[in-house]
This record gives C-alpha cells, sequence and structure tokens, in this order.
C-alpha cells in the first residue's frame, strides 16, 4: 500500500524500495527536506534512540518535488520513513510512535503508563491541530487586525501549553520529567520555525513574563544535541519560507 | 477502588459512538452521561477544559478527551477482543488511515453537508472517500482490519452511518453504490457487527435532527 501523500513522488519511493532489498546498506531512510519542522521530529526521535538512519533530502528545486509544494502543505507530505523493505510510514507523530514500539529498548520516548501515555497523544494532537498552524496562519495574513487576532490565540495557546508543561514536567526540565520526552520532541520541533515566524511579526512565543516555565523549557530544548545537530540554519529557513511564500502565498 | 467507568457523550455525535463500541467491544460496563450539547454540564467543563466537547471518558476519576486518545486508551487498559494490530508496522498504517480519516475526510464531508450538497464540496467529499474506496479494494478483505473490525473501522462509523442519514435528511447523494462498492459493502457488513448494532443510534433520530440543522428553511 502507497501512502497517499507519497503518490507525487512515488518514483523515487519506488527507486529507494528497490535500493533497500537489494544492498542491506541502510535499515532505515527517512525522506526529508532540511527545514521541515515534521522531518526534524523524526530525526529528534531517531537520534535520542541511537537509531542510524540514511537521511534522503528531498532536492526543492527539481521537478518532481515542485509537485510536493504545490499539494498539501510541504509539511505534510514529509517526513515518509522506510523500514528495510516495508511500504512507507507517513506523518511524523505516526513515525515516532512506530520507532518507540520497534524500539522500546531503545530510550522510551512514550511514558509508561496509560493515563500518561493518553495524556501525550491528546497534547501532541493539540499542538498539531490548533497550535502550529497559527504560524502558517500568521504567515499568510498581512492585514494588521487579522495579525492581532491570531498573537492573541497565540497568547492562548501557549497558556495552556504552559500548563500542560507544568503538570507533566512535575517540577522538572522537561515534559518527560528528568528527561525529554514524546511531548518534547512533539513541540521542540517547531522551536526554529516559531522564531522565524516571531522575528517576522515582532512576537515572542516563549516570553518569559508570560509563560515562564515554557520559556527555560525552549531554552533548554533548542540546544539539547539530538536536535540541534538537525535543526536547520537560519540561511535554510529564510530560504525555505521564500519558496513556501510563493507556492502558498499571502491571503489576498 | 473498583474500576468506574464513565462516558461524557451524546447520542447523535459520531464521535461519541467511536467509544461506545469500543466500550461494548470489550464487555466494558460504563455509565453513559448524556450531555445536553446547548448546555454543557459543569463535569464536562471540568474535564475538558480545553475543548469542553465529547465524548469524554472518565475511568476512576482520570479524564481522556479525543475519540482517538480514548480509543487506543481502552484498547491499552483493557484485554479481550483487539482494537489496534498487534505489528507495530500494521499499527503505524491503522494510525494513518485513522488520521487521515479525520484530517482530510471528515471535514470534507462536513462541508458537502452545510452546503447542501454543493457540487463542489461534494466531489472534494467523494475524492477523500475515494481513498478509503481504494484501500478496501487492495486489501480485499471484509473490514479495513480484515476478518475483524479494527480501529480504522470504528473511526470510519461515521461513513457507515451518518452519511447514509444526512442523504436522506437533504436528499443528496454523498456515497452512491455505484462509485462505491467497496465502501457500500463494507458499510453494510460493519453495521450489522453486533458491537457497532449496540452502539449505534436510531437512524430516524439522526435524520429528524439533520432535517432540522441542516435542511433548508
Amino acid at each position: 500500500m502507497l501512502c497517499v501523500y507519497i503518490r507525487h513522488i512515488s518514483p523515487s519511493i519506488h527507486h529507494l524500495s528497490l535500493m533497500g532489498s537489494m544492498s542491506n546498506k541502510s535499515e532505515i531512510r527517512l525522506l526529508g527536506t532540511t527545514a521541515s519542522p515534521y522531518v526534524n521530529r523524526v530525526q529528534f526521535a531517531l537520534n535520542l534512540k541511537s537509531i542510524e538512519y540514511e537521511y534522503v533530502q528531498e532536492d526543492l528545486k527539481a521537478g518532481k518535488s515542485e509537485l510536493l509544494l504545490t499539494s498539501n502543505p510541504v509539511h505534510k507530505k514529509v517526513p515518509v520513513l522506510l523500514h528495510a523493505d516495508k511500504p512507507p510510514i507517513c506523518e511524523s507523530q505516526i513515525i515516532v510512535e512506530y520507532l518507540d514500539e520497534i524500539r522500546p529498548d531503545l530510550y522510551q520516548l512514550l511514558p509508561s503508563l496509560s493515563l500518561d501515555r493518553a495524556n501525550s497523544r491528546f497534547w501532541a494532537t493539540y499542538i498539531d491541530t490548533k497550535f502550529f498552524p497559527l504560524y502558517e496562519e500568521l504567515r499568510r495574513t498581512t492585514k494588521k487586525a487579522g495579525q492581532d487576532a491570531i498573537k492573541e490565540e497565540m497568547i492562548d495557546a501557549t497558556q495552556l501549553l504552559e500548563e500542560a508543561f507544568i503538570k507533566s514536567s512535575n517540577g522538572k526540565a522537561y515534559f518527560g520529567g528528568d528527561r525529554v520526552g514524546y511531548l518534547d520532541v512533539i513541540l521542540g520541533c517547531f522551536l526554529r520555525w516559531i522564531k522565524h515566524v516571531d522575528e517576522l511579526n515582532d512576537f515572542n512565543t516563549f516570553d518569559e513574563v508570560r509563560v515562564p516555565e515554557l520559556a527555560k523549557w525552549a531554552n533548554n530544548i533548542w540546544s539539547h544535541e539530538a536536535l540541534e545537530s538537525v535543526a536547520p540554519g537560519k540561511e535554510t529557513l529564510v530560504y525555505f519560507f521564500g519558496l513556501i511564500h510563493v507556492y502558498r502565498p499571502p491571503y489576498q | 477502588m473498583a474500576n468506574e467507568v464513565k462516558l461524557y457523550g451524546a447520542t447523535r455525535s459520531p464521535f461519541v459512538c467511536r467509544a461506545v463500541i469500543a466500550l461494548n467491544l470489550k464487555g466494558i460496563k460504563y455509565e453513559l452521561v448524556v450531555e445536553d450539547l446547548s448546555n454543557k454540564s459543569a463535569d464536562l467543563i471540568k474535564y475538558n477544559p480545553v475543548y469542553k466537547k465529547v465524548p469524554v471518558l472518565v475511568h476512576n476519576g482520570n479524564p481522556i478527551s479525543e475519540s482517538l486518545v480514548i480509543l487506543e486508551y481502552i484498547d491499552e487498559v483493557w484485554n479481550g477482543v483487539p482494537i489496534l494490530p498487534q505489528d507495530a508496522y500494521e499499527k503505524a498504517q491503522a494510525r494513518f488511515w485513522a488520521k487521515f480519516m479525520d484530517d482530510k475526510c471528515f471535514p470534507a464531508v462536513f462541508k458537502a453537508v452545510i452546503s447542501h450538497g454543493e457540487e463542489q464540496a461534494v466531489a472534494e467529499a467523494q475524492e477523500a472517500l475515494q481513498f478509503l474506496e481504494n484501500e478496501l479494494k487492495v486489501k480485499g478483505s471484509k473490514f479495513f482490519g480484515g476478518d475483524n473490525i479494527n480501529l480504522v473501522d470504528i473511526t470510519a462509523t461515521f461513513v457507515a452511518f451518518w452519511i447514509g442519514a444526512v442523504e436522506e435528511a437533504l436528499g443528496i447523494e454523498l456515497l452512491p453504490k455505484d462509485k462505491f462498492p467497496k465502501l457500500t459493502e463494507w458499510s453494510d457488513n460493519y453495521v450489522n457487527c453486533q458491537a457497532v448494532k449496540d452502539s449505534l443510534p436510531p437512524r430516524e433520530n439522526l435524520v429528524a435532527i439533520y432535517k432540522k440543522r441542516f435542511g433548508k428553511a
């Protein structure tokens, strides 16, 4: 079964699948683009779990990749995980849970208790469906009244996340407590993108006064080596934003 | 403390129905707290402050919100009939389809409904549903879960039952048999499963509600 989203990039996936069965060089292959926070999310997880993988960069300038950009938003097409000769796995949250399940012995990301797992999944859904989409909205909104309204929503959302963090961290540094866990990965991957949008819009998502605990957390995660090693630099972000601006332009 | 299970819900909601089906499938005793969605209870707001929506499962005083999160929780905590596949890869695929349904299918179907079957909206809904049709074709099995229903079938309850009710209420056609032979066959089989039968609201109630809510004035 081919993932519906990778319909558009199936030629390269097919090729990769064939390669996999011929040489067992890399059991796990990740298809992505450097600036995608969803790709970073999976890389963050792979690094924490010390799982070796081959990273296959989608070339944003190549013909097929324009399809990636023009159909559903680019961050919903990659990442794609290829494991041995199995058909691809899509959707970053699903990939992260999959990695946790195939290697539970290596740095478990999701908490052990069912109630805590439910809590993690709840907030992961909130982050992906309610929180992060605000940043795309802000990017595409040009009128000040609209921008102000979105910023208000961001303030409300971060307040909820601050409370969620306080409950989840139990006085420790991460959502996962003493160490980086699932929610840290789910939210942490967005930091650089969020900062870029913040700067373009005279806003500060993780403001120390408004959300003191999240602000501390953001600082910790920003420089965590498992994430820092794969996060995009400023130039890459600027370039990527330029491309997105063309393919998903601001609202008229 | 004994296992105390409460489900805050409303019978018209296909999302609540998912939770009811899961509870019935596992044979879990629970108390249904019926919510008047136009006048939500203090308890509901306390248990789901972020969304203030149903369903909310409360297990020994601990609330769990979001239907798909509830399904995973029920499967983890209670043994018996499995809801998710055992194999990690199959699990990932099941989660993918469940997510696809909520991210793409449901919103598209909803749009088609509130536009009273406007051509473009219906076309988009059918485009999304076509992926499900193809998946059934490729799988070649009775259910998305194979011989037995699983997470994907349960997530698709709105396709099997709610779409039909809405079609009747509004006099529109969303899932014609000739275009969606597999989904039609699947729907018939699905609504006849015991756990599903025991959980569905009366169809005429839904039709009446939708006539009132979405019908042309």
